[in-house]
């Protein structure tokens, strides 16, 4: 789960990251009442889980209340690259004597936490590493071990830390492996740290990534997420116990298994179709979340016509088909499915659909010959149309 | 001979008294497999059609001599489950689990690793089936007969469907075997390759990956240096957009890392072939066997 930048915040404001003060507010006359507090001038960020903010004007400096009613008023409800600012960060602007980078990975490949410090901050890491290799410094700890202060005092040394900031920085990199281990983060970066004129150092921004699988335990990091932005079918999904992703294209694809799913997605592609959707059921599903999925597919108005690819380990074909049959009765489907079955049940499904008969519904015996054939009735459903 | 279970398997699942650990404890018995126990802490002295159940994997194992632990226990307790049952000196351990916290993940791996000859397969895994001898876990094993071709695959049901392809073209497999979709997997392609090159059952190797993390690469480098046998791959997810999670808590390409193309490119360039398609895995195998 991606955090907004000012939740981010909120986050390691719990583990003792020194930050600015500043407010999140929705409406402008909200920025312009937190500003008689704030006082000028005033940053004004667009609070949106995607970098890039500042490039698209999404980061601005207002000088007075004037210029921060123009700016909050023309980045609320701007569109950056697909996410639209709902919120914004309004925050005292500083003088800024330096800038540095910092941030805690999950690192899968080493299967270790990697801690990396940087003088170079408030810049594009990924270029720093590729360009600059020698200005970021790095260590891997062993989680059985933790982050220790000497593990921060090698950084620091490393990455040519100012010798007055050597301390400071040090319980700043402690603190976010605190957040990243207590809260389950996997990935928690600061770009930039500020150091301030006063030579403290403060966490300017926060891009902080907590692990899906840890919420049930935090409950008050579950309560972060935030559900503007959200698409209202993958909620409906998410809601039925589904996993669902809206591509772009307009064959709404269903299966049992994330992985049999996404071959799906390729094999239909390969077959000259697009994806509308991504839509794992799970293992051993009903009928009704059959019947769910369907609709949720269906939700999207682009699709022209549906896949389902079914190989049923726990999972049971003849479960398959009374849920589409009922999804059918219910809902009455107006563009053509291509159905496949094979796995536990699968003669007694097939059985099953057969008998229904339902209107514009395809059996198909593979899942390559099914991919060919939705991809051919989407087209044709363009030709009618 | 196969891998990892087979007609020595003595499996312990914890999560026996459990609606799906008893389903599926009980479809491995039908199977074949050797079911010896149980472990639910509080109901110890129990049984589930006849199996007994103890309160701790020590008490399991001092009893029965179980050496397989198969993990069938919710999210928040399987990773203390598989720090148990090799506490108590099981080898083999398959976690089923899905949704173990990544930290939880970590931490596991990091102890286990401590030792050598402890092996974990999982979390978020079908489990591994030896067709003929053993199965532990939830795979369909009437899909399969034994044979010559051992699978490794990230997937569940992928697993099948690849399975059930290279079966209908004539094959058998010497083991199935579901590494998982997580993150932090307890055996990689790596570990489960070297398991199948040095067993004799074993003459062609199908490994089916997807988007995500480096595993694949990390085998590609593995398979170049260590591995004689002839290795087919399938890559899933390859259109898949970036920054989305697809299903699986590791299916998914961030940044620059995790992309499916560069999988089968690090594949392709040590000489391992990449079916396009489940069919095309089992052309591969068949042209390659035949050959």
């Amino acid at each position: 789960m991606d955090l907004l930048e000012y939740k981010g915040k909120q986050v390691l404001g719990r583990h003792g990251v020194r930050q600015l003060p500043g407010e999140a507010v929705s409406t402008v006359d909200d920025a312009v009442a937190a500003s008689d507090e704030i006082g000028f001038p005033i940053v004004i960020k667009a609070q949106v889980k995607i970098g890039g903010r500042g490039k698209a004007g999404g980061i601005k400096i207002a000088a007075d209340a004037d210029e921060l009613r123009a700016y909050a008023a023309a980045i609320l409800g701007m569109d950056i690259r697909g996410h639209t600012v709902h919120e914004i960060w309004v925050q005292r602007a500083t003088e800024i004597a330096g800038e540095l980078y910092a941030a805690v990975v999950f690192d899968r490949a080493a299967k270790a936490p990697l801690v990396m410090l940087s003088t170079q901050g408030g810049m594009d890491i990924e270029q720093v590493a590729a360009q600059h290799p020698e200005a970021l410094a790095t260590i891997h700890i062993d989680p059985l071990v933790g982050f220790h202060p000497f593990h921060a005092r090698r950084l620091a040394f490393e990455a040519h830390v100012d010798a007055d900031l050597v301390r400071p920085v040090g319980e700043l990199l402690e603190a976010l492996f605190r957040v990243f281990t207590k809260e389950e983060a996997t990935l928690v970066e600061i770009n930039p740290i500020a150091v301030t004129p006063e030579r403290d150092v403060v966490a300017l921004d926060a891009k902080v990534t907590l692990d899906d699988s840890s919420l049930f335990r935090h409950p008050e990091n579950a309560a972060l997420d935030d559900k503007a932005n959200a698409d209202p079918q993958e909620m409906l999904a998410a809601q039925r116990g589904l996993t669902y992703v809206k591509l772009d294209g307009d064959i709404g694809v269903f299966g049992n298994g994330a992985g049999l799913v996404m071959s799906t997605l390729d094999v239909v592609a390969a077959a000259g179709g697009a994806p509308a959707n991504f839509l794992d059921a799970g293992g051993g599903a009903k009928a009704e979340a059959i019947a769910a999925s369907v609709e949720v597919i269906l939700g999207n108005p682009n699709v022209k016509a549906v896949l389902f690819n079914v190989f049923g380990g726990i999972t049971r074909c003849d479960e398959v088909a009374r849920g589409l049959i009922e999804a059918y009765e219910i809902l009455q489907p107006k563009v053509p499915f291509v159905v496949r079955l094979d796995g536990t049940n699968d003669v007694e499904g097939r059985r099953l659909l057969a008998e229904a008969n339902l209107p514009n519904v395809y059996a198909e015996a593979t899942m390559d010959g099914a991919a060919a054939r939705v991809v051919e009735l989407a087209r044709r459903a363009d030709v009618v149309a | 001979m196969s891998i990892l279970v087979d007609e020595g398997t003595r499996l312990v699942v914890a999560g026996l008294t459990g609606r799906e650990g008893s389903f599926h404890a009980m479809n491995n018995r039908r199977y074949g497999t050797n079911v010896v126990a149980g472990v639910t802490p509080g109901k110890g002295g129990q049984d589930v059609e006849g199996v007994p159940v103890f309160n701790t994997f020590r008490e399991a194992v001092a009893a029965t001599d179980a050496n397989t632990a198969m993990i069938f226990v919710p999210p928040r307790f399987a990773a203390d489950s598989i720090l148990e049952a090799d506490d108590a000196g099981i080898r083999t351990i398959v976690a089923i689990t899905e949704g173990i916290p990544a930290h939880d993940e970590l931490r596991v791996y990091n102890v286990l690793r401590r030792d050598a000859d402890v092996r974990l397969i999982g979390p978020n895994c079908p489990g591994v089936l030896s067709p003929g001898k053993a199965n532990v876990g939830i795979i369909p094993a009437d899909f399969f007969r034994p044979g010559n071709v051992g699978v490794v695959s990230r997937s569940g049901t992928l697993t099948y469907q690849i399975g059930n392809e290279l079966a209908q073209s004539g094959f058998g497999n010497s083991t199935i075997v579901g590494i998982g979709g997580d993150p932090v997997p307890g055996s990689s392609f790596v570990d489960i390759i070297a398991l199948f090159e040095a067993d004799p059952e074993t003459e062609l190797i199908v490994m089916s990956g997807e988007i995500g993390g480096s595993a694949e690469e990390e085998a590609a480098v593995h398979i170049a240096e260590h591995v004689s046998k002839p290795v087919v791959g399938y890559i899933a997810g390859l259109t898949a957009p970036p920054g989305k999670t697809m299903g699986h808590a590791g299916a998914i390409v961030s940044g620059s890392s995790g992309g499916g193309q560069a999988k089968v490119d690090a594949l392709e360039a040590v000489g391992v072939r990449v079916g396009r398609t489940p069919t095309q895995v089992a052309a591969i195998a068949m042209e390659i066997l035949a050959g």
